[in-house]
Formats: structure tokens, sequence, C-alpha cells
């Protein structure tokens, strides 16, 4: 094939990335955004199998279909609370995927690549291997596999900034002395700092590191199209590393949180951890017919939905009560935090998949103003979102805007148990005077509280 | 291509990559991750070309792992994002479903 007519189809290629990223930036575009981003991918790779008289061609086909049927069922098939996870398993096999592309190319180009080819190819070894191996860091921990809670041992605050200092200086003997040894050194070093940089992060903040790490791939897809000269590649890598690195910032700013204490918060002990233990102190509970009663007689009810409801896939059940509640002429609305469930905007693609209108969906901003003015705030397996600990100095979430459900005239949590939230804190709301809570497995206290509201 | 056209197309493309998703809203927000996501898998380009360039047995495996990576990040990313935007679908006649 002509190379003008490949260049050209790069072009469309990388148009359709473009408005792909534009369009999911508005919810009325995003699906159709998200296909042509598809179409930009298979344009992108059906010419460049078509491009060139490639060796191997049966066996990269074989490898196409490999990973199709390894991307597309497990795509399909994740439950909707699992999805974060999924996310950052997909970028870490993408930035494992540009480590090797450079480290191939490395192998076969020896020593005569040019300085700007191989500084292009380190950097892509460094990066993408540090991607790969913190992102499956960061599957582990969302997998509940390992701890979500941060992990740090004596020494890491050493540790960290050497094997840092290393992985530089390994990429710069690479380049000096294009020994083939080196850049094996290279990348499993590489790995380490992937999997020492995201331990430390706990909880609340993996979402944001997610983010991060996926800028971070894009960056090494940008890096690997100087190293490949390939146009599409480093203007694909960019967009994504560029859009990514803004949404980094936009996520952090929704939490509150300073970028620099989201990530090395836990290294420099500037968080106080909490327990994690449930606490016994005295609460006041509820049955599901009093709840069905304070929510039948209430004027105003506002719902917060937390990771809680996701877990007990309990949409369904929340949406009947509420459907209920407005028929008995209740105003109901769902305060949605940012970052509720375990990434922004996570609870409302779990709401939508029950089919919650949006008009009752609020942001945090559109809903504190009403709170003070609400009878009853129920609060569904939600709690770091709802804890006023966050006004305080000096615990982990300090700082994060939260819901002001204390400002109530009444709060109901419905909840598992008295184990705290996934920051790993104490909720003073709980034992407030004017807090009752219904303890149980929230589909099960929904369901029981609609049937009570029916027999109203 | 040389050295300062490539440096061009990756300033340019910084300012787009930062402009086009400066007025996200927060809902969006997982979605575009995901969505951007899928688009880095087009690594697989990459992939296929150091693959169909492999001189040697070590070139060739590693070239092969690195599509069946790359293959997985983008399609299994396109796929994902989709199914999470079914859910976002507009509804014509608001407020009036068979539950209301």
């Amino acid at each position: 094939m002509n190379q003008t007519w490949v260049q050209l189809a790069y072009l469309a290629a990388a148009l359709c990335f473009v408005l792909a990223l534009k369009g999911l930036s508005s919810p009325k575009y995003a699906r159709r955004g998200n296909l042509i981003g598809a179409l930009g991918a298979f344009i992108a790779v059906v010419v460049t199998l078509v491009a060139e008289d490639f060796d191997h061609m049966p066996a990269i086909l074989v490898a196409i279909g490999l990973g199709t049927l390894f991307g597309v069922p497990a795509a399909r098939r994740v439950q909707m609370t699992a999805m974060p996870q999924l996310v950052a398993l997909f970028n870490g096999v993408g930035g494992g995927a540009a480590a090797i592309v450079a480290l191939v190319e490395f192998l076969s180009a020896g020593d005569e690549a040019g300085w700007e080819s191989l500084t292009a190819s380190v950097f892509t070894v460094l990066i993408g291997s540090g991607s790969f191996s913190g992102s499956v860091i960061t599957f582990l921990k969302l997998q509940g596999l390992m701890t979500s809670r941060p992990v740090v041992f004596p020494g890491m605050q050493v540790l960290l900034p050497l094997v840092a200092v290393a992985s530089v200086g390994l990429a710069i003997a690479v380049m000096v002395t294009t020994s083939i040894p080196m850049i094996y050194a290279l990348m499993a070093m590489s790995l380490l700092l992937g999997v020492l940089f995201v331990l430390p992060v706990g909880g609340a903040d993996v979402p944001i590191v997610i983010s991060m790490l996926n800028a971070a791939t894009g960056v090494a897809v940008a890096a690997s199209g100087f190293v490949l000269d390939n146009v599409l590649l480093l203007i694909a890598g960019t967009l994504v590393g560029a859009s990514g690195t803004l949404l980094t910032l936009l996520m952090a700013k929704a939490m509150g949180r300073p970028i620099g204490s989201t990530l090395f918060g836990a290294l420099s002990g500037e968080s106080t951890l909490g327990g994690g233990q449930a606490s016994d102190r005295p609460v006041k509970s509820l049955g599901p017919s009093d709840v069905a009663v304070m929510l039948a007689y209430a004027e105003r009810v506002v719902i917060v939905p937390g990771y809680g409801l996701a877990v007990a896939q309990a949409q369904g059940a929340l949406k009947e009560l509420v459907d209920l509640l407005g028929e008995r002429g209740v105003e109901v609305s769902y305060g949605i935090h940012p970052v509720a469930g375990r990434m922004p905007g996570h609870m409302n693609v779990l709401l939508a998949e029950a089919n919650v209108p949006y008009e009752q969906l609020k942001e945090m901003d559109e809903v504190n103003p009403e709170l003070p003015s609400t009878d009853v705030a129920l609060v569904v397996g939600a709690n770091d979102v709802v804890n006023p600990a966050a006004r305080n100095p000096g615990t982990p979430i300090s700082g994060m805007p939260i819901i002001n459900v204390d400002q109530a005239q009444s709060v109901v949590f419905l909840k598992r148990s008295m184990r705290p939230g996934f920051a790993g804190i104490e909720n003073e709301l709980l034992f407030d005077p004017k807090t009752q809570l219904l303890f149980g497995d929230a589909k099960d206290t929904l369901s029981q509280t609609v049937t009570a509201l029916k027999s109203l | 291509m040389d050295g300062v056209a490539l440096l061009t197309i990756f300033v340019l493309s910084i300012f787009v990559g930062f402009e086009v998703v400066s007025k996200v809203s927060t809902i969006l927000h997982t979605p575009l991750m995901s969505g951007a996501n899928a688009i880095h898998g087009v690594i697989l380009v990459g992939a296929i070309i150091v693959t169909g360039h492999a001189d040697t047995n070590a070139e060739l495996w590693l070239g092969l792992a690195a599509v069946v990576l790359a293959t997985v990040n983008m399609v299994g990313g396109f796929v994902v994002t989709d199914r999470m935007l079914q859910m976002f679908r507009p509804r014509q006649s608001p407020a009036k479903g068979p539950g209301a």
C-alpha cells in the first residue's frame, strides 16, 4: 500500500480519537464518541495489517484473535461493581504491550539505533513497565485480593526514591552501552518501581491512581511513536496522556485531595490511619416498618447511595421505594457524591442501570443547600462521603467535600455492620441522637421497607 | 519523519488532549477514563509492526505477547466503555415509565 495512503488513513484514525474524547465528555454524544473511537482503532489496525508485506502474518492474526477472546468476554461479563478494577487491568496490559514493543525494537535495532530512538525506547520501557505493575497492584486492591489499606513497611521512604534513581540510572546505562541484559534489568527495576509507587496508596485514593496510570500508559504509547517513527501512536498516546492528566487533576479536585498527599500521604505519615475495626459504642437501630413510616410522612427525602448499594445490587429495590414515595407525593432526590462508589461517576452508572431518571440525580453542590430543609436523609451503603470527620484536619479524608446529611432533620443509615468505610475511619454521625440505623443487606432491608410502605 | 515534525505534532496533541476533555462533568469521569484507556490500546499498531519485522525467535514471541496484550486493552476497553454508556441512553418519555 502506498505510504501516502497509509498516512492519510492514520490521520483519519487520529481524527476519530479526537472526536471520541470530545464525544465522551458530553452525556448526549458519549456513546457515539466511544463508537467513533472504536472505528478509528479498527481503521488503524486494518491499514497497518495491509500496509506492508509483514512476516509471521498468520501468527499475528492468531494473537489478535486470542486477545479478543480474552478481552470481550471479560468486558461483557464483568459486574458493574467490578468495572474499576477491569479498567485498571486493561490499562496495565496496554502499558505492558508498550514496554514490550519498545524492547523488541531495541533488540532488533541493536547499536544502529540513533540516540533519539534509544531515549524514547528506554523511556517507554520504564513508564510502560511501571504502569503495568502499578495497575496490577490496583487491580488486586480493588478486587479484594490484597488489602485496600495503605501498605507501608519500614525503610520504604528510602527504598522508593532509591528504586526511582536506580531506574533512571539503568535507563542511562542502557543508552550508553546498548547492552541487552541491561534493558532487562531496567524492565525489572521499573516493575518494582510501579509496585512500590502504588502500595502506599490507600482505599479511596485508588481511583485517582488508576486515572494517573492511564495517563502514564498514554505517555508510554506516545514515546513508542517516537521509537517506531509512527505518527498515529504519537498522537493517540499524547491525547490520552494529556486528557488523562487533566482528568486525574479533576478527580483529585472532586475529592478535595491534593495530588501529592494522595500519592505520598501514607509514606510521609501525613494521614492518621483509622483502626478499621467495628465499633461497639451504642447506636439507635430501627426496623424496616419504622423507616417506611418515617419516609411516608416526610415532605422531602434525600437519598445518598454508596458502594454498599452497589455491592448488594439493591439499585432496583431502591428505585421501587423511590417510585412508591413519589406516588405518595414525597419529594425525593438522590444526592450523588462525585466519588460515591469506587470511581467518580460510578454511582451514576449504577443508578442508570436501574433506570433511575436523570432529573432525580443531583450533584453534591446542588443537593447540599437543600439538606437543612430535608426531613429524612437516607444513606444507603455510603459512609466516607457523608462523614463529618472530613471537616476536621488529620484524617485520611480531611478536606474532601461531603454531602451534609448531618444538617437534615433526621438521618437513617442502611448498613451491613458497624465496620467503617473504605477510608477506614469511624463516622461520628452514626452516634448522633438524630441518627438511626437499619442493619442488614441493603437489598433485603429496602425490599422489606417497600413491603411495609405498601401496607401503610 | 524528522524529529522536529514529530515534536510539533506532540506539542499540538497535548493541547488538543487538554482542550477536548476540559468541560467533562463528573458523571462521565469513569466512562471517559475507560474510553481513553481503550484508545491507548492502539499500541496494537506498534505491536503488529515490530512482530512483522521480527528476525529472531525472542523478538517474535515477545512481539506476539504484545499483540495479545494490546488487543485485550483495545477491544476489551471499547466494549466495557460501551456497556457503561448503554445505561446513559436518554429516555424519550420522561417520568412516565411503566413503574411510575
